[in-house]
């Protein structure tokens, strides 16, 4: 089943928005919590053409709020993805999906359920990162492709990178996890908790059955709040803001004041206009279980035998997603021989720094694909 | 384009270097040493740096770095990982040269030092008529903005391999691009060294 529109032309890049349905009995998608999932619909978008030996193929991956519309105009990663960027469109064909357990196209909470003909709400199964990951797969094999060259993601997008190194490792020639953990954290697992408790504190939540009537509108603004500070730095915070107050301030009465206030209330509202509640909740959750070190004793066993080449990115100043974070995975990938390159970008941004430091992660990006399509580097043991 | 001329140090580690070996790049600041190998030798290299601008510039020729502290970052090494590790003008530089070259020497089968020999003929020169620390074309620093944290001769270092029992394989002076063969510690510029661990 598809439908092809192009969507709106940009000087950038062209993107392609498809949909691909797929898991209708026999071919359910068996989620980890054992449940199934039918059918599944992948909203994605493409930009480039795929080469005749299928070898050119790039899996970018969303972070919580991303969506398949990563490149083009207000795409959510366009500073990297268009001809002569780090994922240059010009030899690359660059695919993006939303996750499962999204809003943005892909099947979710506020998709129909065929058994009641309702949105599933809370009847949702419990989705994982390597769930995700699974229907991403089942998109690849749709469009023909044998082996990625690269898969690439920041945040949520990294840790599904490293899902992919565990899960298909014979079928990604390369792999980039960007500002992203082995496993989650209980300080992460707490500013996600946080998020989610705002929201289901909204009197509209209604345990998840808010849909045809209003949307806890309040609650996932809040959540958005929170998740905006833990993406900035106190030094991006200071320069972005200082302590200058609003220019349309009111008399006090605990309205928006200082310009921070303002902008954390700006982002919030604006986040309620394009993301579900319900979403927010499965992937946060869907990011708090990840742990990909899981059953292995050994840090060494998680990457063994691993022959894609690995470039891992941190940002000095990310401290949801902090530089140690980093250097486990490398650690990690040291341990199994994996060829791995690992930079920590200097950057004041943040957490955000993945998606606005994009001069000097292009560079690494850029020569890192380069040595990845090229073949052998001769890269270590 | 006309090829810049091979170094001479590094062409004295080229020279040590088997074909198709392991190495690891201690230090590798902008790579060329580890780029030299991999065309020369095919070698299979790693690199560790920690200066941001350089993995930028080895990840453009295609090479594999971390960016890492030399101090602490070979701890993941299991004995014996490499065929070489090499310490080009690094070791002077860490702040705990000894664990440095202990985990070099555990990690790697055979480890290639260079150092920069802070007694030669010119150093000492400066020191006794001029009475001051020396600046010289192989040691450039003023005093107050070194990268070097240790100063050892030629000498030193062998002195020191007896005392800690490392064996030195083989060795080779340098200085102006020519090879020193009679009292390197006075004459060398840079001594380099083929050390392994002393089979007991």
């Amino acid at each position: 089943m598809e439908a092809t529109h192009l969507a709106t032309i940009n000087q950038a890049v062209q993107a392609i928005e498809k949909h691909f349905t797929f898991g209708s009995p026999p071919e359910e998608l068996p989620l980890e919590s054992g449940e199934k999932l039918v059918p599944i619909t992948l909203a994605y978008e493409t930009y480039g053409e795929l080469n005749a030996q299928k070898s050119n193929a790039i899996l970018v991956l969303h972070a919580l709020s991303g969506d398949a519309h990563a490149g083009g105009a207000n795409g959510w990663w366009d500073s990297l993805i268009g001809p002569g960027k780090g994922l240059d469109t010009n030899k690359y064909f660059v695919i993006c999906s939303n996750v499962i357990g999204g809003c943005q196209g892909s099947t979710g909470p506020s998709s129909t359920n065929p058994k009641t003909d309702k949105p599933y709400a809370t009847d949702f199964p419990l989705v994982t990162i390597g769930d995700m990951v699974n229907a991403q797969v089942h998109l690849i094999d749709h469009l023909g492709i044998e082996k990625l060259l690269s898969v690439i993601g920041g945040s949520m997008g990294g840790m599904q990178v490293l899902q992919w190194m565990v899960s298909y490792p014979g079928r990604i020639r390369s792999a980039i996890p960007i500002a992203t953990t082995l496993k989650h954290t209980p300080q992460q697992i707490a500013f996600n908790e946080v998020g989610r408790q705002a929201i289901m504190a909204d009197p509209n939540w209604k345990k998840g059955h808010y849909y045809g009537s209003k949307v806890p509108a309040k609650g996932l603004a809040v959540a958005r709040m929170i998740g905006h500070i833990t993406y900035m730095s106190d030094a991006s915070m200071a320069e972005k803001f200082g302590r200058r107050l609003k220019e349309d301030k009111e008399p006090f009465k605990f309205s928006a004041e200082f310009e921070v206030e303002g902008y954390l209330r700006y982002r919030g509202d604006n986040f309620v206009k394009r993301f579900d509640a319900n979403s927010y909740l499965y992937i946060t959750k869907a990011i708090d279980y990840f742990n990909i070190v899981n059953g292995n004793k050994n840090l060494g066993d998680i990457f063994s035998g691993l022959k894609a080449k690995v470039l891992v990115i941190s940002f000095k100043s990310d401290w949801l997603y902090p530089s140690y974070q980093s250097q486990e995975i490398v650690k990690a990938c040291k341990l199994a021989g994996v060829d791995t390159t690992y930079c920590e970008i200097s950057s004041t941004y943040g957490h955000d720094a993945f998606l606005l430091e994009t001069e000097q992660e292009t560079q690494l990006i850029k020569h890192f694909l380069n040595t990845a399509s090229n073949g052998h580097n001769g890269g270590a043991q | 384009m006309k090829q810049a001329p091979l170094k001479a140090d590094h062409k004295i580690i080229l020279n040590w270097i088997s074909k198709g070996a392991s190495v690891l790049d201690l230090g590798c600041g902008d790579g060329e040493l580890i780029a030299l190998l991999i065309k020369e030798k095919q070698v299979h290299a790693q690199g560790i740096e920690l200066n941001e601008n350089s993995i930028q510039r080895c990840v453009a020729q295609g090479l594999s770095v971390f960016q890492q502290d030399i101090d602490t970052g070979l701890s993941e090494y299991a004995d014996n990982s490499f065929d070489y590790v090499i310490l080009n003008q690094t070791l002077q530089q860490v702040k705990k040269p000894d664990f440095a070259l202990n985990e070099a020497l555990r990690v790697g089968k055979k480890v290639i030092v260079s150092l920069p020999n802070f007694v030669q003929a010119s150093a000492r020169f400066q020191i006794f008529f001029k009475g001051r620390v020396p600046v010289t074309k192989a040691l450039p620093y003023e005093w107050y903005d070194t990268p070097n944290l240790h100063f050892l001769g030629i000498a030193d270092f062998m002195d020191y391999c007896q005392k800690r029992n490392i064996q030195i394989q083989n060795s080779a002076f340098i200085r102006k691009n020519g090879v020193v063969k009679l009292f390197p510690n006075l004459f060398a510029e840079v001594g380099l060294f083929v050390c392994t661990k002393q089979v007991s």
